[in-house]
């Protein structure tokens, strides 16, 4: 599986994701500056990783979406390649309207740092395979603009095609106001495209995928897209 | 020409401006004489501190830089080495306590990658008024906000530091950060203007006026009129920085790199005067170069102008246009101002006119230094409590309530959650235990990382609080499985002016110097700040420790969290019946003074060995150290982290309040499984170490009786969940109600 980590001016989990996509998971991994373009056929995965791109001084996302890196992005999109947005990413995505929905800042107005407890709604995606649907998975948020909104109709096309993915959730996995860390809409933490292709998410996977890190619950997620993609080889798709 | 009147304006002494007239066998002019009043500020200077500073040791064989460069740097095997360095900014964030945190945070990430160095953590050491007052939490809230949003858009993980809160830091809070990298010693950069024709380039954000005479303002006490001063508060871009930071590092990759420095307090001023200084050699630059933000700016506003996240870059004749490459992919400016020249002097010029010319080398060194007087404050010879009239409190669950409810003990998370500590994925021991430690990538290797000083000990008696300081740093690394390497110091003092503050200043230098010596933690870099005080009243004095320890292997580290029930829990050292300058005296008894505990260095040196032994062996499950609240609070942390109950007995002959929650020096407890015990009470043995048996992990409350020849004389027994909710959110409830 060839792997791209985009770096965006302000990407500061770009490090993080390239470790995890080669070190972690042993997959050859190229950065990607924001002011190149690619092609579709060069990548597998292409991961959006999070921080501050141009420094979020707007809204978060809002410029990083017209680099040249994006129109590739977009086009790898539309040609069906694995697409992982994690924070900043995500709100990237949403920003290029790769994903439904918009962000917003948290409810407390305060950066959040700390484990969150996640259920898996979805593992019918190319992302989340190795999880059963209804796991609970423990996994670190770090963002300041993490609370996701969408309009009534836009939910419910999003819920009616199993595009929420993950939610918050306490330990046992009840969905309550008090395991929202930032106000989300239904406490959602992540969601994948209709084409089930494009994957946002708050958490952060990749720092939870190695045991001396003390938890490897976010491993799977990298798994998941190398089981998916080594299967999609093998069937010939 | 500029006069007396304009120096003594400009916060020169007049000895000062007769010095610089000798030195120019002239009279300066007015953009000469402010250059002088930036860089002769004590910020700058540190005339005051000099004498004293020297007593520090600076050197061992681990040494790759001691002070005097931007960053200290210490060998840790491989080829690498850490570079590490720590910096106040309490009077900005006194006025302007966002951008000033945030500032601060900025200035001490350039003082790392200057040195070529990745910066991989930040620690904050923090003091505040009491959170009853509304300012206070305005002050709190706003440094809290302002060191997250740079650091976390940086993408520096903030692991680490304290957060105290005393009335005496009511108006002028202590912000002080620490940044540590890691580097190969091949790629080691010095700030050195080296090589006559080289060229001299400005390199990063452009210049405004934002920030002038910041340097200055940081060397004179606060007051009613210091809001006006808020221009002088820098307005930081971490984004900016963040370019700054990797075209850098891609910029050191290259070896016609002579030489890179950051601008800081005295901006362009500074760095060019003392990058010519360190190399012997002068500098010529034309103001009129420079990119400005601003219209119409003054050679004057643009020499001291501390606008942020700018470099001063030095390198070979004929690769300008490299370095322009590299920047311009990082869509930062890259201009050549100036060049190197062989006679010694800094030469401002405008648009080809020359407008200043100094001597480099008195600019950056030239400060007369100044020995101040030095007396025993009146206040120490009234510290004296008489223990035997104070009765101990028959219930033992309140005063632990009030201990752990306390925002000095209570838990940190409030702050830390706001920091980013988990980007770089390296972060293998997270804030909240006694260090944090983190891993390095591609190596066996982790770095244990802590800020610690205690300003109360210091205030009681500043040279048994120096050397508390430094012990306690070394202690916490050592619990977490890591051997101490080094320091970095900030020296947060009141004004050197007034002799009992030099007293305390040289009486905490010289309790932190024995201590660094006898722990074998030399002194690698560090800042002296002064004149922390407002209306009269000196804050505590506050030498605040950074230490940096190494674990070869960091699969060996420990945490202070209970893990195992049936494990026995022991005590490294001895209980005493020390009760001045506790936390429990002071807060819960409501009596102020007494004497701080005493240290025993050769104790301490073998309570830490003994400990970092018995890690380094595996026979330890947790290590958690004694300090504010005493024992009992030590173990309820250990239980409230291990979220696990614990059940234990002390037999004893001295007070039980002293004892339960005494801050008696040179303690450490651990756990263990029972079959480990007898060993380690060999190593103890052989160590020379007391140890005792306290109790046991145990699923259920946390409980603990103290008897006297067998007879209770006192018992906590509380709920764990209780004792966690209070101690977990003391703090929250406090600043947001």
């Amino acid at each position: 599986m060839k792997c791209a980590v985009i770096m965006f001016p302000g990407s500061n989990c770009d490090v993080d994701c390239y470790h995890a996509c080669r070190d972690v998971l042993g997959q050859p991994t190229e950065y990607v500056f924001h002011k190149e373009k690619f092609s579709s056929v060069d990548f597998d995965l292409i991961v959006l990783p999070g921080g501050f791109s141009y420094g979020d001084y707007l809204r978060a996302g809002a410029i990083a979406r017209f680099s040249p890196a994006m129109e590739s992005v977009i086009k790898a999109a539309e040609a069906g390649k694995l697409i992982l947005g994690i924070c900043n990413g995500f709100q990237i995505l949403l920003e290029a309207k790769l994903l439904p929905g918009a962000m917003k800042r948290n409810r407390d107005l305060k950066f959040h740092c700390h484990d969150v407890f996640l259920r898996v709604e979805n593992n019918n995606t190319p992302f989340t395979g190795l999880y059963k649907k209804g796991e609970i998975i423990k996994v670190p948020i770090a963002h300041g603009e993490g609370n996701y909104f969408a309009d009534r109709d836009t939910m419910e096309k999003l819920k009616a095609r199993g595009g929420v993915v993950f939610t918050y959730c306490d330990r046992d996995g009840n969905v309550t106001e008090e395991a929202n860390p930032n106000g989300s809409v239904e406490n959602i933490a992540g969601i994948v495209s209709e084409q089930g292709n494009v994957l946002g998410m708050m958490p952060h996977p990749e720092r939870c995928a190695e045991d001396i890190l003390g938890n490897t619950d976010g491993r799977r997620v990298f798994e998941s897209i190398l089981q998916y993609v080594e299967g999609s080889v093998a069937h010939g798709r | 020409m500029a006069g007396r009147d304009d120096a003594r304006k400009l916060g020169l002494a007049d000895y000062e401006y007769d010095e610089i007239v000798k030195t120019l066998g002239r009279e300066p002019n007015y953009l000469e004489l402010g250059m002088y009043s930036v860089m002769w500020s004590e910020h700058c200077s540190y005339k005051n501190s000099k004498p004293v500073l020297k007593r520090f040791p600076t050197s061992g064989p681990r040494v790759l830089q001691g002070p005097g460069e931007n960053a200290g740097i210490v060998d840790i095997g491989d080829n690498l080495a850490v570079v590490m360095k720590v910096e106040s900014h309490n009077h900005p964030s006194a006025v302007e306590p966002y951008q000033g945190a945030a500032t601060g945070v900025g200035g001490i990430i350039r003082d790392i990658f200057t040195m070529g160095a990745r910066p991989v953590a930040l620690l904050d050491s923090l003091r505040f008024g009491s959170l009853d007052d509304p300012r206070v939490k305005y002050l709190f809230s706003g440094v809290v906000s302002g060191i997250a949003d740079y650091g976390n858009c940086m993408g520096i993980p903030t692991v680490g530091g304290e957060v105290y809160f005393d009335d005496s830091y009511r108006d002028n809070p202590l912000v002080n950060a620490m940044c540590v990298g890691i580097i190969q010693h091949d790629r080691i950069v010095k700030g050195r203007a080296a090589g006559v024709g080289n060229s001299v380039m400005l390199v990063g954000s452009t210049t405004g006026r934002d920030g002038m005479h910041g340097a200055s303002f940081a060397s004179e006490e606060l007051s009613e009129d210091s809001v006006a001063k808020r221009p002088s508060v820098q307005v930081g871009d971490p984004f900016m920085e963040k370019l700054l930071l990797e075209a850098c590092l891609e910029l050191l990759q290259n070896k016609w790199v002579v030489g890179i420095q950051d601008l800081g307090a005295a901006g362009l001023t500074s760095s060019s005067c003392e990058t010519a200084a360190r190399a012997g050699s002068g500098i010529e630059l034309d103001v009129a170069l420079v990119p400005r933000r601003e219209e119409n700016m003054t050679p004057y506003e643009v020499m001291i102008s501390e606008s942020q996240e700018r470099m001063l870059v030095i390198v070979e004749k004929g690769h300008e246009q490299d370095v322009k490459k590299i920047f311009e992919k990082w869509d930062l400016n890259a201009v050549k101002i100036g060049t190197v020249t062989d006679d010694g002097m800094l030469r401002v010029l405008e648009n080809g006119t020359v407008v200043a010319e100094v001597p480099a080398r008195s600019l950056a060194d030239g400060a007369p230094s100044v020995k101040r007087e030095s007396r025993k404050p009146d206040y120490m010879e009234t510290l004296d409590v008489d223990l035997s009239s104070i009765k101990i409190p028959a219930d033992l669950n309140d005063v632990l309530i009030k201990l752990l409810s306390s925002p000095n003990i209570a838990s940190k998370a409030w702050v830390y959650q706001q920091y980013d500590h988990t980007v770089r994925t390296d972060t293998v021991v997270p804030p909240g235990s006694d260090a944090a430690v983190l891993r390095i990538k591609g190596t066996k290797k982790g770095i244990a990382l802590t800020t610690d000083c205690n300003g109360y000990y210091c205030y009681l008696d500043p040279y048994e609080g120096g050397k508390q300081a430094v012990a306690e740093a070394a202690r916490n690394l050592v619990v977490a499985g890591a051997r101490p390497l080094a320091i970095t110091d900030c020296l947060n003092f009141g004004n050197p002016e007034k002799p009992g503050v030099y007293y305390q200043f040289e009486k905490c230098v010289d309790g932190m110097a024995e201590a660094a010596r006898y722990l074998n933690t030399p002194v690698i870099s560090g800042n002296v700040s002064f004149y922390n005080e407002t209306r009269e009243n000196a804050i505590y004095p506050t030498p605040v420790v950074g230490m940096v320890g190494l674990l070869e292997d960091v699969e060996k580290r420990c945490t202070m969290a209970f893990k195992k029930e049936g494990d026995v829990v022991v005590l490294l050292g001895e209980n005493t019946d020390e009760l001045g300058g506790s936390v429990y005296l002071r807060e819960v008894m409501g009596v102020k003074g007494g004497r701080p505990p005493r240290l025993n260095l050769d104790v301490e040196k073998r309570v830490q060995d003994c400990c970092l032994k018995a890690i380094e062996l595996g026979l330890v499950h947790s290590a958690h150290d004694v300090s504010e609240g005493g024992l009992a609070v030590a173990l309820a942390e250990s239980c409230i982290a291990g979220n696990t109950g614990f059940s234990g007995e002390i037999e004893t002959e001295l007070r039980h309040d002293a004892v339960l929650f005494g801050e008696g020096q040179s303690r450490i407890i651990m756990s263990l499984p029972e079959e480990n015990l007898s060993l380690i009470q060999k190593i103890a043995g052989e160590s020379n170490v007391n140890i005792s048996v306290l109790g046991f992990v145990k699923q259920g409350n946390f409980k603990i009786e103290v008897k006297h020849k067998g007879v209770n004389i006192g018992k906590i027994d509380i709920p764990v969940e209780e004792i966690a909710g209070i101690w977990g959110n003391a703090i929250r409830w406090k600043v947001e109600n």
